[in-house]
């Protein structure tokens, strides 16, 4: 009879399922960073003097950070010289006009990630920007999203096309100056999303992007940049994957969110990045600058994510609470299996009155992974009856694993509420047993158990996408149980 | 004589090294209800894992045959898949994973392996509707995650209720009386009795006479020190809970 510690092991061997390699004939940059690089990704892609200005602006001040050590994190030192800024299939032309001019071969990778970048293929109500390596390669749907007046193209496009509105939010939220890792993504993005929703129009369909890494050596350094309107609403899911490589591929983006008023935007991410193998060889190294600004009175920003991938995850997808009565909420599972790290959480800062956010985390930590909770309330000073409530849970397959919980709370406002709950628990072996004994294998035991873990967070995604979620966990944690 | 359904021969088992069951032997046929009774430590529960196959328990000698093949080769699921119930005496909570899901699932796995087909839910609510009916539960506790918050009580009802839906061939009750009080006890006990059937066999084990009040044995066995050194028929359990445990001791 195999034991648990054994399933555990068998699961935690499954293959990832996207590590194909596209074999396209690409355009790069040479490797390393300097002044030049950036004004060759600003030429290459067309850009008016003032974003190039404010990438150089941005670069200069990079150049005087440190990289952070505070994540519990370890890796070994980047060398931020040897990585590709840029790179793109290679077209005649920078982006393809349309679907049509896309080299099939980028077509067949999206499909294999299932990926419906074909309208005519397709999921209902579901309008997909995909990014490979740096360039936006098709955004399905636009034109009827035009109807309606919402904006969904490319950052690239968007630049070209509607400047005055990036100009006018680009660095809003997460200004050049903000951190080492921003501050290196403002330098070098290549492309991401851009979203306008209009005043009061509802977008009537989820919005995607789906951010492949194809290139060796190559880093990714998108840009997103969605703003609803007074008024607006509009729901935007990413999806992330990425080749098995043995080399560490730094992923490096940026997401701001504008929320005016009477706004709302939930932000919903699957990322699953290319982990490294069991031994903790190679994968992606996601060090993500994600952060919302409620900036109008009753706006509502909700961030629900599910992190599986990347061998290191460093992201706080924050709300700004400017606005009075405004909402935030951050919902969040990572699973960490084999040598992965996670260091993630979120920031509320409570700046209008009545403002109220709702934190919950579920972390769930396998192999030898290690998994932290890391989140700031902060009431200010002006945040009179601010409500939060946070609830962090850990959970533990096998005994190599770890989960650490690092909660800041910081209140300047006598009225206001802050309620912090942790638990941590460890699938036992008594909950496997007792599953079998009802006639569930292992492994079906493990999902089940792992997925009622976190039901609360899988409840906020979009339909379509908490089952695949929920299969993610699945494969995520397959031969982890002990 | 009914047909066996387990069979139990010189069976030896120990955790970490140390010797619990010392050569157990027992056979149950269909129709019938068995009781084994010992004191506390003599093994009672180590032969319910064994036959259940939780882990970390060495099998060093002899043979356990269910169904006419040998038992211990089987994964716990398989075990279950086959008809054998455990109705564990600390029933595990599994949070945020609801009751019924979870039975229905496991109802699938074993019509699956009996080559039935699945039921969908509509189908399964109906078998819910029918047992609920039958063992008088308050369908309440299907609404809740598994054990999650349930009292001692509710958590030994609701085993004896996946008990009704998964209608097993062999039923192990481990210790289904502790924890409860008298009209637990009863409620418990009466569905246990309406789940009887001239097919499947129950083997009841409890440390204390009063549950075979409610649940007649055909046989009860006396384990102490791991090895069953009286057999009898239900008088033999008043018997014990007159003179005690000690009694038996002396004579063995």
């Amino acid at each position: 009879m195999p034991t648990a510690t054994d399933t555990i092991e068998d699961l935690v061997k499954t293959e990832y399922k996207y590590g194909f390699v596209t074999d396209l004939e690409t355009e790069s940059a040479p490797p390393g960073l300097s002044e030049d690089t950036i004004r060759l990704i600003s030429r290459k892609k067309n850009e008016p003097e003032w974003l190039t200005d404010w990438r150089l602006k941005a670069y200069r001040y990079w150049l005087t950070l440190e990289e952070p050590t505070w994540p519990k994190v370890h890796h070994e030192k980047i060398d931020y010289q040897d990585i590709v800024y840029f790179s793109q299939p290679k077209p005649n032309k920078n982006a393809p006009k349309s679907l049509d001019e896309v080299d099939p071969k980028l077509l067949e990778t999206y499909e294999k990630l299932g990926i419906p970048l074909r309208e005519r293929e397709r999921l209902a109500g579901v309008a997909v920007d995909a990014i490979f390596d740096s360039v936006s390669v098709g955004t399905t749907y636009k034109k009827s999203l035009a109807e309606k007046g919402i904006i969904f193209c490319s950052f690239s496009e968007a630049v070209q096309e509607h400047p005055e509105l990036v100009k006018k939010y680009l660095g809003m939220v997460v200004p050049y100056t903000d951190n080492f890792f921003g501050a290196l993504n403002s330098a070098v993005f290549t492309d991401g999303s851009f979203c306008y929703i209009p005043k009061g129009v509802r977008c009537p369909m989820e919005l995607s992007t789906y951010f492949r890494i194809n290139a060796a050596k190559s880093g990714q350094f998108e840009r997103t940049l969605i703003v609803a309107d007074e008024g607006a609403s509009v729901s935007y899911l990413e999806g992330c994957t990425a080749p098995m490589r043995d080399e560490n591929q730094l992923h490096a983006a940026v997401v701001e969110l504008i929320a005016l008023d009477n706004a709302e935007i939930k932000y919903s991410t699957v990322q699953n990045w290319y982990p490294g193998d069991e031994n903790g060889v190679g994968g992606i190294y996601n060090f993500v600058t994600k952060r919302g600004l409620c900036k109008g009175k009753n706006s509502k920003i909700s961030w629900t994510q599910v992190e599986t991938g990347s061998a290191i995850t460093w992201k706080y997808p924050s709300c700004i609470l400017l606005g009075d009565n405004s909402k935030g909420e951050f919902y969040s599972v990572a699973v960490v299996n084999n040598y992965q790290q996670a260091d993630t959480g979120t920031k509320m800062v409570h700046i209008g009155k009545n403002t109220k956010s709702t934190i919950v985390s579920k972390g769930i930590s396998a192999g030898k992974g290690q998994n932290s909770y890391r989140g700031l309330v902060e009431i200010k000073k002006s945040a009179a009856n601010a409500r939060n409530f946070s609830q962090c849970d850990s959970m533990l397959i096998g005994n190599k694993c770890g989960a650490h919980t690092f909660p800041y709370i910081e209140v300047k406002n006598t009225t206001a509420s802050v309620e912090h709950e942790a638990t941590t628990s460890k699938i036992g072996e008594d909950q496997i047993f007792y599953c079998n004994q009802r006639g569930l294998a292992t492994q079906d035991a493990v999902n089940m158990i792992v997925n009622g873990f976190c039901k609360e967070v899988f409840k906020e995604l979009p339909m379509e996408f908490a089952v695949e979620a929920q299969k993610l966990l699945g494969v995520s944690l397959e031969g982890s149980v002990g | 004589m009914s047909k066996t359904i387990l069979e139990i021969k010189n069976l030896h088992a120990g955790v970490e090294g140390k010797q619990i069951l010392k050569g157990v032997s027992l056979s149950i046929g269909a129709g019938e209800v068995h009781a084994v009774m010992g004191p506390n430590g003599s093994g009672k529960s180590t032969l319910a894992a064994v036959l259940a196959g939780r882990d970390g328990y060495d099998i060093t000698g002899g043979e356990v045959i269910y169904n006419g093949h040998d038992l211990i080769d089987l994964d716990p699921e398989e075990r279950a898949r086959e008809g054998l119930f455990l109705a564990f005496q600390y029933p595990v909570e599994i949070p945020g994973v609801n009751s019924t899901y979870f039975l229905k699932a496991a109802l699938n796995e074993i019509r699956k392996a009996k080559g039935q087909p699945e039921l969908d839910a509509i189908e399964f609510l109906n078998v819910v509707k029918e047992k609920v009916k039958l063992l008088d539960l308050s369908e309440d506790l299907l609404k809740r995650s598994v054990n999650e918050g349930f009292s001692g009580g509710e958590k030994k009802r609701a085993e004896i209720f996946q008990m009704a839906i998964l209608e097993p061939k062999l039923a192990i009750l481990d210790e289904t009386d502790s924890g409860l009080d008298i009209d637990a006890l009863k409620v418990v006990s009466e569905g246990v009795n309406k789940l009887k059937t001239k097919e499947n066999a129950q083997l009841v084990i409890t440390h204390y006479q009063r549950l075979l009040n409610y649940i007649v044995p055909d046989f009860v066995h006396v384990l102490v020190d791991g090895r069953i050194v009286k057999s009898g028929g239900k008088e033999l359990a008043l018997e014990l809970e007159a003179k005690g445990y000690d009694w038996i001791l002396k004579a063995a």
